[in-house]
């Protein structure tokens, strides 16, 4: 599904990713911890296609596909998704303009045919149910005014409509209260299948006791440095990273 | 390379109405004095007042100053080097009906996606089109008469009821009221002269469409309507001119008078040629507009401004009757080297009256666009209220966006509120649409679109389509 091979990446001269390698199957899901400031929300901006970025070095493949030379809408209609830390505002657009935009430019591109108003608002009256976001979401404006949760329960109502390949899902638990929590997690869980994969970037083991991850993984100092299965979480939350930062720091 | 780079790299899109029609013109040569303006008087067969009323106003011109720009750089025009009257040799004779048009003046229209004929006519709009000087058709005219409602070239006005146009002529805009305004006065061509009788629903949608075809002509148009007591109507005007190096000028006045009771919406969707990306050539657009509403009227000016390579202009209401209301709504988009200085004068006499401005302002490219506005609340405003909301939208970092809103406020009673925002399409958005699926320039589109929506509600249906168009078309060279 996604294959990273010795991705190196820097912003505005600063190298964030030092040779990250990274290998998901279809139907995985990984999830990825480490510390503030290591390079997690860096790599789904990469893999995303974000301008500013500049990569240096290494390859990135989705279904075989190399995808740096695409451009970010390519990224998306080939089945990217990313769910943003910090989800922007758009005031004006109305988030079922927007949605179906979105939703027709990734339909087309699969040679699917475009869904009609009708079909497409109760589509998304059906997502809004089961991401817990009353109808009214569809008619404000994308993200406008909405408060931290609901922005991240709009990120996931969009992942839900447009069916990716590979989500992947940036601190989409941040902020969240319990209940929050558990829709994002059965939102997920309702979308694994054999041929979707999630790359999960969270700094709280609780969510991993909802979505349950094939591997876990530690980025530091923009590298993989270790990788477990789901107790390795339990573990760092226990330990924090410093023996891991150290042990890597050893080595190069 | 970053969005704004893209951005910055794909300006350079091509102005759609910019071809040149080949026709056989009348032209008089270029320059001014009062042999022309009689020249032009003689042309139309004008009455005998007409021609002083011209004249005096040309008296006025040459005594006034040239204004001075706030917020607009303008090269010096030369007034003695712009042709005053063109018309096309084949309106020698008015056609009758579009059987006896030239086919090359309705193919014009016809690109210009202003069919005269069929789509018009099953749309239900009466359409009147003016090409550089002259009126060359006007739809509906049979239909709208049965009505009552008078919809004419004002040349034709001027023969068929000349006591209605001396009466209302000047009563809202005089002569002397400013100098683009003297101007017009002593050289306007032609224009609209609608009447409206007392009560009277005007049956259909009314508009004029302007084109500037001839090289060095200047365009002069003078637009009239007049609502009698307790009628109705919608007009809506829209202008073109093809892509010239040169500038060209357009200077017009449109006077509204609203008695009590009646309802005037004027719509203005105008998209003369704005130059290149260097700023050569375009239409300089100097217009004068205001309208008086009288005891319990509504006047509401919507405009869409994309083009001209410089625009001034302030739709005004002047709110003389108790309880008149006036609105204004507004989009002006610049681009490339565009400059636009915009806005309204909302001018509060009666008791009760209610003032509402909403102006929207996207500059993409190295473009200027400054909203200027007042809101004057005279002695005897008792009780009036304004709500003004100025917001501004930058594409990309070289442009700017300027807001002026002057206040005068002579009665205590009075509640003026004023809101302004800037907003800036950011790179953060556009990469939340493009990591979506959605390509920038639809991205820049619907951003645009969405910030414009208040406005566009206040267009008539057909034509809020044409401008969410009208916009993409402009704004293509401005996303990447
Ligand atoms: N525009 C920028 N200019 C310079 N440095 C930047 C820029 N953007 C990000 N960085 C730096 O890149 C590093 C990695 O940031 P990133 O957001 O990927 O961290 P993260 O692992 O997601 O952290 P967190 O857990 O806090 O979300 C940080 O040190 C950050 O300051
Ligand atoms: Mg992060």
């Amino acid at each position: 599904m996604l294959n990273i091979k010795n991705l190196e990446a820097s912003i505005e001269g600063n190298k964030i990713l030092k040779g990250l390698n990274l290998d998901i199957k279809p139907g995985e899901v990984h999830a990825i911890m480490g510390p503030n400031g290591a390079g997690k929300s860096t790599l789904g901006n990469v893999l995303a296609g974000r301008e500013e970025y500049e990569v240096l070095g290494g390859s990135a493949t989705l279904s075989g596909k190399n995808i740096l030379d695409l451009d970010p809408e390519e990224r998306a209609r080939e089945g990217l998704f990313l769910a943003f830390q910090y989800p922007v505002e758009i005031p004006g657009v109305s988030n079922l303009e927007f949605l179906k935009a979105s939703v027709d430019a990734v339909r087309a591109h699969q040679g699917k045919p475009e869904l009609t108003s009708v079909e497409f608002l109760k589509l998304a009256r059906e997502k809004c149910k089961a991401v817990d976001l009353d109808q009214n979401f569809l008619k404000r404006g994308v993200n406008e005014g909405f408060s931290g949760g609901e922005k991240k329960r709009n990120e996931l109502l969009q992942m839900m409509l447009l069916e990716p390949q590979l989500c992947i899902l940036d601190e989409t638990d941040s902020g969240l209260d319990i209940d929050a929590l558990q829709v994002v997690a059965n939102g997920v869980n309702n979308m694994r299948s054999p041929d979707r994969s999630f790359i999960i970037v969270t700094h709280y083991q609780r969510l991993l006791d909802y979505i349950v991850p094939d591997f876990v993984h530690v980025l530091a100092n923009g590298r993989i440095v270790k990788t477990g299965g789901k107790e390795l979480a339990l573990e760092l939350e226990e330990k924090g990273y410093s023996w891991l930062e150290e042990a890597d720091n050893g080595v190069a | 390379m970053s969005s704004t780079a893209e951005i910055e790299r794909r300006i350079g899109n091509e102005y759609e109405a910019g071809f040149v029609t080949d026709i056989e013109s009348d032209t008089i040569a270029p320059g001014l004095n009062e042999d022309v303006i009689r020249f032009i008087s003689a042309k139309k067969n004008e009455p005998e007042w007409m021609t002083e009323w011209r004249l005096k106003a040309f008296h006025e011109w040459q005594k006034m100053e040239k204004p001075e720009w706030a917020n607009l750089k303008i090269e010096e025009i030369d007034f003695q080097s712009i042709s005053y009257y063109s018309a096309p040799k084949s309106m020698k004779d008015r056609p009758q009906s579009l059987d006896e048009v030239d086919p090359e003046l309705l193919r014009t229209y016809d690109k210009l996606g202003i069919p005269l004929h069929e789509q018009m006519q099953l749309a239900g709009v009466a359409v009147d089109a003016v090409f550089d000087s002259v009126s060359v058709i006007t739809t509906f005219r049979e239909k709208l008469a049965e009505a009552g409602v008078i919809f004419m070239p004002i040349s034709d006005a001027l023969q068929e009821y000349p006591e209605l146009v001396k009466k209302y002529i000047g009563s809202v805009v005089p002569q002397r009221d400013n100098y683009f305004a003297a101007l017009n006065s002593a050289v306007f061509s032609d224009g609209s002269f609608v009447y409206i009788p007392k009560g009277v629903r005007c049956p259909m949608e009314l508009s004029t469409y302007f084109r500037i075809n001839e090289l060095n002509t200047g365009q002069f148009e003078r637009t009239l309507i007049v609502a009698e007591e307790g009628s109705h109507v919608s007009y809506l005007e829209g202008c073109t001119a093809p892509m010239r190096d040169e500038n060209q000028l357009h200077a017009a006045v449109v006077e509204l008078i609203a008695f009590d009771n009646a309802e005037i919406k004027y719509s203005t969707v105008q998209n003369w040629y704005p130059g290149d990306e260097n700023g050569k050539g375009g239409i300089y657009n100097f217009v004068t507009k205001r309208a008086i509403a009288h005891t319990n009227a509504k006047v509401s000016w919507t405009q869409v401004e994309t083009g001209s390579a410089i625009t001034w202009k302030y739709p005004s209401v002047v709110l003389k009757g108790d309880n008149s209301i006036g609105e204004f709504y507004s989009v002006a988009l610049t681009n490339k080297m565009q400059q636009a200085d915009t806005g309204t004068k909302m001018i509060h006499l009666g008791k009760n009256t209610k003032s509402t401005i909403i102006a929207k302002g996207i500059s993409a490219g190295r473009s200027q666009s400054t909203y200027r506005g007042l809101v004057r609340m005279n002695p005897g405003a008792t009780g009036a209220r304004n709500f003004t909301e100025c917001d501004s939208l930058l594409i990309g970092d070289k442009c700017g966006a300027h807001t002026f809103p002057y206040i005068e406020s002579k009665n205590p009673s009075a509640i003026i509120e004023h809101e302004a925002t800037t907003s800036t399409v950011s790179e953060d958005q556009l990469f939340l649409c493009r990591q979506r699926g959605i390509d920038t320039e639809k991205a820049v589109s619907m951003i645009v679109n969405g910030f414009c929506k208040e406005v566009f509600k206040e267009l008539p249906m057909e034509f809020a389509v044409e401008a969410g168009r009208l916009l993409e078309v402009s704004l293509e060279g401005a996303v990447g």
